[in-house]
């Protein structure tokens, strides 16, 4: 055994950095992948989803319960019969805008009171039209009257002869764009992608975070600490979280693309969203993909140093959980900042938003969808590399001056800083 | 335990002088204002055992982390086989931290060859050593157990095991006693001796005296931040003088006078120091005086009676609390 062994004896100086970030990459990304909490973290964007349909349904059952555009007719059956159907000669053309109109039962007495019969609740009628076709009434709330005076004005009308049974048809003629509204276009472009990149980060860089705390909680920090370079710890851990998310944004592409081929016509049909419609960024879908891919890396890597520098800066796990909601705040207040200078290119709001690390993925991912130089992101892909790495360095030496304190020993007393300075003399 | 790690070529014990595995001077480190650690010297020759004695929060660990460059000191230079800058040279050292922590989802020989691979080991030849290794401590069976499967003794194994595989050439490890049963520290004592034979330096901090009194050729005793004796421990019970009892048939007599100033009567006995002059002039005396001598027996210090003298009585008792509290 002991030939074997120092048979293969190792050189005496310690891992090189990129070496040591890889030992610990491969350990986190297969750690990670093969664990439960990556289901979970697979599954989780279904969770919003799967509320927001579930709300959406709700509310819109709620709403068309809760705001009714049915009108009840209370004039005389020739009447009624008239009015419903002008209500469907002009349905064709002015479709949503019409009422559905529907003879009221309880009218066909003599002594009917549509203000009392409304006021009592009864029915769920949005308003009555009472009255004849020459001089109808309606008896309504105020907003309810206001709201379908004239188009029951308008049916009444019809319905008596007095008003065209059809209006002449409108030619139209589509162009593809303009300088506005390809501008308007883009900025939406340009929100949709900083939503997205945002979101994508949040759901995250939180895993960088849990990851540490978990590496506190096992106590091996200082294992590691004691082998290799924090610096390479730090890069380990992004880097393994960064595959995971790009095996998370992998999975999540792929069933998208896979529902959209079985069900994207569906969709488009029922919703009107159709992203191949969507317009195109200044720099053209390949290379705007390409640096979202890109952009998306770098501000994980950005907010991952940071809640890793903060995990560094905490000895409890409490702590390092208290200390993230600040970071998480400022990513928020960041992000808004990056939003709004979409509408603000080359202001000074603009390229301060560009120079700040963290927003700068943010800002630039707007640019390239407004504008279509592309050297600006080579600049600025630089820039936020040399800030992750900057702010892993601080991290790590931060951990090494924070947090690997031991003991309660010493017999020196801690300092009085403040109070000396507060003193005079 | 068949233990073999390292190689038992390499340096041996050799007699005479050895060169320096460990040379710290005058560390100092504060955390926060609060001195934890003031001017620690501590030299450990190749292929020693060393013991780091003190009670909990004396400045072991900190010593301990500035010695390995996990910590940087503020003051003072440390040296490990010469190199300024002991975080350069980690693949020939071995730690194993007094917070104990492993991966509870990993398998124990994946434990083993990660901690390896952490020294610049590659994984298969991790994965290799560290079956052997299990086989020895008798663990194969646990070696594709997931760490929280495993009891805590075999936890510790299998960590102290990884902090082995690449082979160091030095091992420091923190109050590795703690936590474990009677028998397991029986087999780590043994373990330790085993990696001095063959040449592998080891250096452990303990708050039991008996570890240390059992396996270290040489100690520093640290209390307070400070180290008040760092030498071999021989020459630390050396300085307390000898301690003679003496059981007499008379109790009172002109031979009384003989006895030394501080000699002190408890019971039947008398207890006092060895004199500088040694035993024989009193003996003579005592026999010219008719004390009528049942009994004379010459005690050495041990290495508790030397902490006493060195670090206190305050420092004493709070070891002897640490351990107490250790064993409850």
């Amino acid at each position: 055994m002991s030939e074997a062994m120092s048979a293969s004896s190792t050189p005496d100086s310690r891992l090189p950095l990129a070496s040591a970030a890889w030992v610990v990459a491969r350990r986190d990304f297969l750690a990670v992948l093969f664990s439960r909490a990556f289901l979970f973290f697979l599954l989780g964007p279904l969770f919003p989803v799967i509320v927001g349909a579930l709300a959406g349904g709700i509310s819109g059952q709620v709403q068309r319960e809760a705001t009714s555009s049915e009108i009840a007719l209370a004039m005389d059956g020739a009447d009624n019969a008239a009015m419903i159907a002008a209500g469907e000669t002009l349905r064709p053309q002015l479709g949503w805008m019409l009422p559905h109109l529907t003879p009221l039962p309880q009218a066909g007495g003599a002594g009917f009171d549509a203000r009392a019969f409304l006021e009592q609740k009864r029915g769920n009628y949005a308003a009555i039209a009472e009255g004849s076709l020459a001089h109808p009434e309606l008896v309504g709330t105020s907003e309810q009257v206001e709201r379908w005076q004239g188009t029951i004005g308008l049916i009444a009308a019809t319905a008596a002869g007095t008003s065209p049974h059809t209006f002449p048809p409108v030619r139209t003629e589509l162009v593809a764009t303009s300088a506005s509204a390809e501008r308007s276009n883009r900025i939406r472009t340009a929100q949709a992608a900083q939503m997205l990149l945002f979101l994508l980060t949040m759901l995250l860089a939180g895993m960088v975070l849990s990851n540490l705390v978990e590496e506190k909680a096992n106590k091996i920090i200082e294992i590691l600490a004691a082998a290799i370079p924090m610096d390479a710890v730090f890069m380990g851990k992004l880097v393994a979280m960064l595959g995971v998310s790009f095996v998370g944004l992998a999975v999540w592409g792929g069933l998208g693309l896979a529902f959209w081929s079985l069900a994207g016509d569906a969709v488009v049909l029922r919703t009107g969203f159709d992203p191949a419609a969507l317009p195109a960024p200044a720099v053209g879908w390949p290379w705007f993909l390409a640096l979202g891919v890109l952009y998306f890396a770098m501000a994980y890597l950005l907010l991952g140093s940071l809640f890793l520098t903060i995990g560094a800066m905490a000895a409890t796990v409490r702590e390092v959980q208290t200390l993230s909601m600040p970071v998480t705040m400022m990513q928020l207040m960041v992000f808004f900042i990056a939003a709004y200078t979409i509408t603000q290119p080359g202001t000074v709001l603009e390229l301060l938003a560009i120079a700040f690390p963290l927003s700068s993925p943010f800002a630039m991912m707007a640019r390239a969808a407004l504008q279509d130089a592309l050297w600006p992101h080579a600049l600025a892909l630089i820039w936020q590399g040399l800030a992750v790495l900057l702010i892993v360095r601080g991290g790590s030496r931060l951990f090494r001056t924070r947090v690997m304190k031991s003991g309660k020993g010493g017999r020196g007393q801690p300092r009085r800083r403040w109070f000396r300075r507060a003193l005079p003399g | 335990m068949d233990l073999a790690l390292g190689d038992p070529t390499k340096a041996g014990n050799p007699a005479g002088a050895r060169a320096l595995a460990i040379d710290a001077r005058g560390l100092v480190k504060r955390f926060d204002g609060t001195l934890a650690v003031d001017g620690v010297d501590i030299a450990v020759e190749e292929g020693a055992i060393y013991g780091i004695l003190g009670p909990n929060g004396a400045g072991k660990t900190t010593t301990l982390r500035m010695l390995l460059g996990i910590i940087d000191p503020d003051q003072g230079v440390r040296r490990v086989f010469g190199h300024d800058r002991p975080h350069e040279i980690a693949r020939l050292i071995g730690y194993l931290p007094e917070e104990r922590g492993l991966y509870p989802a990993m398998k124990a020989i994946e434990a083993i060859a990660f901690m390896g691979a952490l020294r610049g080991l590659p994984l298969a030849e991790g994965r290799k050593r560290g079956l052997e290794l299990l086989e020895q401590h008798d663990l194969a069976h646990a070696a594709q157990r997931q760490i929280r499967q495993l009891s805590k003794g075999m936890a510790q194994t299998v960590q102290l095991l990884g902090t082995l595989v690449h082979h160091p050439r030095l091992v420091v490890l923190d109050e590795p006693f703690s936590g474990l049963d009677a028998i397991n520290q029986g087999k780590l004592e043994a373990m330790i001796r085993r990696l001095a034979q063959q040449g592998t330096t080891v250096i452990f901090s303990t708050h039991v005296i008996h570890h240390a009194e059992r396996l270290c050729e040489s100690v520093a005793i640290i209390a307070g931040g400070k180290v008040p004796y760092a030498g071999s421990v021989e020459a630390a019970r050396d300085r307390i003088p000898a301690q003679v009892r003496l059981e007499t048939r008379a109790r009172e007599g002109a031979w009384l006078a003989a006895l030394p100033p501080d000699a002190r009567r408890e019971g039947d006995l008398f207890m006092f120091s060895l004199p500088d002059t040694g035993v024989e002039p009193l003996l003579r005396q005592l026999i010219e005086g008719d004390a009528g001598i049942l009994s004379l027996s010459i005690e050495r210090a041990g290495l508790h009676d030397a902490f006493v003298h060195i670090a206190g009585e305050a420092a004493a008792r709070a070891l002897a609390e640490d351990a107490s509290g250790e064993a409850k």
